[in-house]
């Protein structure tokens, strides 16, 4: 077996009985990187040298017995999303081509605090918006299981760097379903918190009330060691939530009987993948058979969460978005006519078509005459897609969906036609609307041998119950063992 | 609902884009399809509903209002594409 075969926790044991060290747990990665990245591209740019002088740094405390914690010297790798001090980071844009940031992002530092050795920095959708990785300025990543598909998105890279055992662990954002969708389509394990569980401190805004940044990883037991290192109230980020911290691996091997499973029929969407929808079905059962009780629920807005969603996210995009200007950072236009003139040419040359979309759309419902309409309605319907979860979790312990009503699709299946595109995250963005933890854990394979997720969708604060539920699954079947043929 | 050209510039006049004809086009095409999907929302009645700006959060959590260190200036510049001493330079607003 190579050493990156291996998941997290194997590693941070081998690592704490000294079986193996960081730089050579580093150094694996790399080299599986050098051997597979130029099929898969998960990788926007490497850290190579700060990720062995980390690992150095890592061995050094092992050696003296003042290791930083579990996870000490495991290497990971982050999202280009997240600020990191010293390290290009450009939200797979071109319009933050360059920019060095000055700091890192709280779940970088975290990390770092941590002890692991950061590779570099993950591809992803342009500024996270997409669900298949194709609209990153620097091109799309492909799916490890089959290379002329997508990995999903907008996390592609952190998915596709998983199954394909470049590195051990990574960090994802998901602001309508961009680390589960992933996570779906590479048979591979992510979790998108509580929003305000995990700081959005240094992560670069799409939509600030949906962008919930969270670990990824190749077992829900790994994801639960990395949460366990990000989870903590962030006095710099204002939508921190100062909520407490379970040990989220203390609970994880307790399982599921007597636990209430709510299966809201709305989600077994028409036009949804039989394949996808049988895997589905065969994991409730197998739920039903640990000694959990199914339970039908209905979420009666859920079809409204489409449409919601691509009103509240472009809108709050649009704003955020504003930023990028060609003054403090980036990209700035050359030959110019003035001022106006030097903003419009900065972002017309910067930004891509998906972000331009999304940037005119939220601008178009948030214009004068247009307001009330669309994005107001949008966000009282939100309200009513919050009631229906809240009435259901009066029921159930948790909610168990598919992830995506599709596996992954072809790379340019879909990237002219924008609404076929946005339905792919129809089973996830209703849990961001709602603020609620999800995961999305291997459920099977379709006869093609593409990966099948499945969605659990929990109460506010109640990751560590989703993940006992996740493991439960996970404690029964060999899914997260099959290697990607890559 | 179909958005006109003029529609669409004007929006992107709003968004600071430097749109082209051929871009407008499309825009007005795709914008429109995405805006008739969106308009289910107008079925529902959502008279006496509150609306949603954050899902969990009741309020705000502010800091305390003190003074503390922040980026010093040349860390704060250093990815300015212009700058003049300590401040961003941008080409000139009044002619």
């Amino acid at each position: 077996m190579q050493l990156t075969d291996l998941t997290l926790l194997e590693l941070a044991s081998k690592l704490a009985s000294g079986e193996t060290t960081s730089v050579e747990a580093t150094r694996a990665c790399l080299a599986r990187i050098a051997q597979v990245d130029g099929k898969v591209k998960a990788f926007l740019r490497l850290d190579e040298h700060g990720a062995l002088a980390a690992a150095e740094a890592s061995d050094a405390r092992r050696k003296n017995g003042n290791p930083l914690g579990p996870l000490d010297g495991v290497p990971v790798a982050v999202k280009d999303i997240f600020l990191t001090e010293g390290v290009e980071t450009t939200c797979a844009s071109r319009v933050l081509e360059g920019f060095v940031p000055p700091y890192d992002a709280t779940a970088v530092r975290l990390l770092k605090e941590a002890g692991t050795p950061i590779l570099g920095k993950l591809n992803q959708d342009e500024f996270a918006m997409g669900s298949s990785n194709e609209s990153s300025a620097y091109g799309p990543c492909h799916n490890p299981w089959d290379v002329t598909r997508t990995p999903g998105g907008s996390s592609g890279g952190s998915a596709a760097a998983l199954a394909a055992r470049e590195v051990f662990g990574t960090l994802g954002t998901d602001t309508g379903g961009s680390i589960r969708q992933p996570a779906a389509f590479t048979n591979t394990v992510g979790i998108k918190p509580t929003y305000g569980r995990v700081s959005r401190y240094g992560v670069i805004a799409y939509a600030s009330s949906l962008d919930a940044p969270g670990p990824m990883a190749r077992t829900v037991g790994d994801v639960a060691a990395l949460l366990q290192v990000l989870a903590r109230h962030d006095p710099r980020d204002s939508t921190s939530a100062p909520a407490d911290v379970p040990d989220y691996l203390a609970d994880l091997e307790h399982g599921v009987a007597g636990l209430k499973l709510g299966v809201p029929r709305e989600y077994f969407v028409e036009g949804m993948d039989p394949e996808v929808e049988a895997s589905v079905r065969e994991a409730l059962k197998a739920y039903e058979r640990l000694g959990a009780t199914l339970v039908d629920v209905s979420l009666p807005h859920t079809k409204y969460a489409l449409a919601t969603y691509y009103l509240l996210a472009p809108a709050e995009a649009s704003s955020n978005l504003a930023r990028y200007d060609g003054v403090r950072y980036g990209r700035r236009a050359r030959e110019v006519k003035g001022l106006r003139d030097m903003y419009g040419e900065t972002r017309d040359q910067g930004f891509g078509p998906e972000v331009k979309r999304r940037i005119m759309l939220g601008t178009y419902a948030l214009s004068a005459g247009y307001y009330d309409a669309y994005y107001l309605r949008a966000q009282k319907v939100r309200t009513l897609i919050r009631e229906d979860f809240t009435k259901a979790f009066t029921q159930v312990d948790a909610l168990v969906t598919p992830t995506s009503p599709v596996p992954a699709f072809k790379l340019g299946e879909k990237v002219n036609d924008p609404l076929s595109m946005y339905l792919m995250d129809v089973c996830t963005l209703p849990c961001n609307l709602a603020g609620l933890p999800g995961v999305s854990l291997p459920c099977g394979f379709t006869k093609a041998g593409l990966p099948i997720g499945l969605q659990l969708m929990g109460r506010p604060f109640d990751e560590a119950k989703l993940l006992r539920i996740a493991r439960a699954f996970e404690r029964e079947h060999d899914y997260v063992r099959r290697p990607a043929p890559i | 609902m179909k958005l006109t050209v003029e529609q669409v510039r004007h929006v992107a006049t709003l968004a600071r884009l430097s749109l082209s004809s051929e871009e407008e086009e499309r825009y007005a095409t795709q914008l429109s399809a995405i805006l008739d999907a969106v308009a289910q929302l107008q079925e529902l009645d959502v008279s006496g509903v509150e609306p949603t700006s954050h899902a969990t959060l009741a309020s705000s959590l502010l800091r305390e209002d003190v003074t503390r260190p922040s980026l010093p200036p040349e860390k704060a510049l250093a990815n300015a594409p212009a700058k003049v001493g300590t401040s961003f330079a941008v080409p000139k607003i009044l002619e």
